[in-house]
């Protein structure tokens, strides 16, 4: 039966994250380039392995914290000074000491909103489908395996060489990914 | 295993790997069921919380004069509670944001919990000053927002503060859950034998796949919450502690208050972890998790807190008789031989002396004697804050001000209500989500096979 819509890639599956790191290695030093690996848990330099270096994070959440403070800060000068100036025990209309703990609080909460966002946002989540859940097998990455995958737009990929480069990194078992 | 260390010194028992860890936490979820401790447990729970609802239905229906609240303790068992419930949460975020920069690794077994603690505690919190509000369904006054009335909050007030502080307490300590739940959700799915089940855990990971550069991002996320989470827990009982000592009453108008109040938290929060995590490791067979080290590290920081509170009672006695104010003399000897002497000397006694016994190794590293010595901890620093609210208000400056305080029934039924809502939301965690990180075990399992490759 021909097949209807083209691979996704292929898979390993390996037994150990240390497995696993080498195996990404040893593909990005063959030349491949679209590849993602998957584990249970963060492994130590497996994103460098891969060629990931460095998340914006930390640049959104200052700048989330940045607008917290700031806008904080305006939402209590505004009505103290401009909208509904009122004496109270005589202090000045900015009476800004008193503005920094809502400051701070608010600081904080727009950093938080921000880094758990930004963090759903850059990795594309929620993501209601996705090719590697077609692998029957792939259950078992959250439990207690590890999975390389190279995937079909690779420059490099061929159906025949590629499966035999994965085999040749002495994995478990590969799998074909449907898309 | 190293030489020289005993199996009761690790955070996780020898003999496991990924897999079983994975197991155990998440068959607790979808083999297990319902034990007859969780049955049992639950219907306790829901009891209280059918008390907490008549209690808050009388409330509604005749105003705030059901408790015993009046002029001059306006404040009564409604602030005392919240002031409880909200230090109790601030254990779960210092053990999942402060011991995460520290680096400390016992806490990855205990953090999952801790934090749902901190999360029903706060909403417990949340309760009293809304219904202390009179009229609580008219409590977004508080938030500022373009209304028709062309008013806004009072914002040099520290109720305000409060209001801020808390919901962004309630806030951050909910995304920090949640993200460590992420990756626990992707297993739940793709453990589950059910298809609707499946589909809910499913949704609730948002389609997590471990891929290594989420999980780049996502250790970065983590490393981000706990540093923001740090100063924000210290802040929450600051401004709570704003509340007092920015009033001029006796026995509130103090510097002393911040820091006190958050050893105090801290304290308090450590005794409730203990509280729930004894029974739980014992029922749900999590001995190999939630380690004798784990209790002994909680004891000694319980005992470390309790010191510091100690040292802020000697401080406030004796800046009230060295300042020379007659007023703060007064509050100090009314609590020594006052009309409520007896409460303050349980306090002493639960909160300065039950503590002493956790120098001793062996209380320290017996878990029952250890859970006693929690629960009179609680019940110490709940003690403590009735005191610092109605020992305060009820003889401040003029004697022909001052008054008593009784709680009425209602006061009562209030109270143990929240502690009905606590254990009810808590039940339900037990049963529905994986009460350990299994990814953060998985970690914690690489981490020690290196361990004992190196050894």
């Amino acid at each position: 039966m021909a097949r209807k819509r083209p691979l996704y890639g292929l898979m390993a599956e390996f037994e150990t994250p240390e497995q696993l790191l080498a195996a990404v290695r040893r593909t990005r030093e063959a030349g491949y380039r679209e590849i993602d690996a998957f584990s249970p848990f963060p492994i130590e330099n497996l994103g460098e392995a891969i060629g990931f270096h460095r998340t914006r994070l930390p640049v959104l959440v200052f700048i989330g914290g940045l607008l917290g403070c700031s806008g904080g800060f305006f939402l209590q000068w505004w009505p103290n000074v401009i909208g509904f100036p009122i004496n109270v025990g005589g202090k000045p209309w900015n009476s800004w000491p008193a503005f920094i703990p809502i400051t701070f609080e608010l600081t904080i909460l727009c950093a938080a909103l921000t880094t758990f966002f930004g963090m759903l946002a850059l990795n594309g989540l929620p993501t209601p489908y996705h090719p590697v859940f077609n692998v029957e097998r792939f259950e078992v990455c959250s439990r207690d395996r590890f999975f390389l995958v190279i995937k079909a737009r690779d420059r490099r990929y061929d159906v025949v060489t590629t499966r035999e480069f994965l085999e040749g990194l002495n994995p478990s078992r590969v799998m074909e990914v449907e898309s | 295993m190293p030489v020289g260390i005993e199996p009761q010194d690790l955070e996780l028992a020898p003999g496991h790997n990924y897999g079983t860890v994975t197991d155990k936490i998440s068959d607790i979820v979808l083999k297990e069921g319902t034990g007859k401790w969780w049955k049992a447990g639950f219907a306790v729970a829901i009891a209280l919380l059918i008390v907490f609802h008549y209690g808050v239905v009388l409330l509604m229906t005749y105003g705030v004069g059901v408790w015993g609240v009046n002029i001059p303790v306006a404040w009564g068992f409604a602030i005392t509670n919240f002031v409880w419930w909200i230090g109790i949460g601030h254990a779960g975020t210092l053990i999942s944001a402060f011991l995460l920069l520290m680096r400390q690794r016992w806490r990855t077994s205990i953090n999952r919990f801790a934090e749902a603690m901190t999360i029903f505690a706060v909403a417990c919190a949340g309760m009293f000053p809304l219904l202390h509000l009179g009229r609580p369904w008219l409590f977004y006054w508080l938030f500022p927002y373009p209304d028709t009335m062309g008013t806004w909050p009072q914002f040099r007030s520290p109720l305000v503060w409060d209001v801020f502080a808390v919901s962004t307490y309630l806030t951050v300590s909910i995304l920090f859950w949640y993200l460590g739940l992420i990756p626990d959700f992707g297993t739940m799915r793709d453990k589950a034998k059910s298809r609707a089940v499946k589909i809910v855990y499913g949704i609730l990971s948002w389609g997590w796949r471990g891929s290594a550069i989420h999980w780049e991002r996502y250790e970065m996320a983590g490393l981000l919450l706990a540093g923001i989470s740090t100063p924000l827990v210290v802040s929450v009982h600051t401004v709570v502690s704003f509340d007092f000592t920015i009033a001029i009453v006796p026995g509130w108008h103090s510097t002393i208050f911040p820091p006190y109040f958050v050893a105090g938290a801290i304290y308090s929060g450590f005794a409730m972890v203990l509280t729930l995590a004894i029974p739980l490791r014992r029922w749900y067979h999590l001995e190999d998790f939630v380690t004798l080290k784990h209790l002994d590290n909680m004891a000694k920081l319980m005992l470390a807190t309790g010191m510091i509170v100690t040292y802020a009672y000697v401080m406030e006695t004796f800046m009230a008789f060295y300042s020379g104010n007659p007023y703060d003399r007064y509050m100090m000897l009314n609590r020594f031989f006052g009309p409520y002497a007896a409460v303050f000397w349980t306090l002493i006694g639960c909160n300065l002396i039950a503590p002493q016994a956790l120098w001793f190794r062996r209380v320290r590293r017996s878990p029952w004697l250890l859970f006693v010595d929690a629960l009179i901890i609680q019940t110490g620093m709940w003690l403590e804050r009735f005191v610092i609210i109605v020992l305060s208000l009820h003889r401040d400056y003029l004697p022909s001000a001052w008054g008593m305080y009784y709680p009425t029934k209602v006061d009562w039924e209030v109270f143990l209500g929240t502690i009905g809502l606590f254990l009810t939301l808590f039940y339900l965690f037990v049963r529905l989500l994986p009460m350990i990180s299994m990814s953060e075990l998985r970690h914690l399992v690489h981490k020690t096979q290196a361990e004992e490759v190196k050894a």
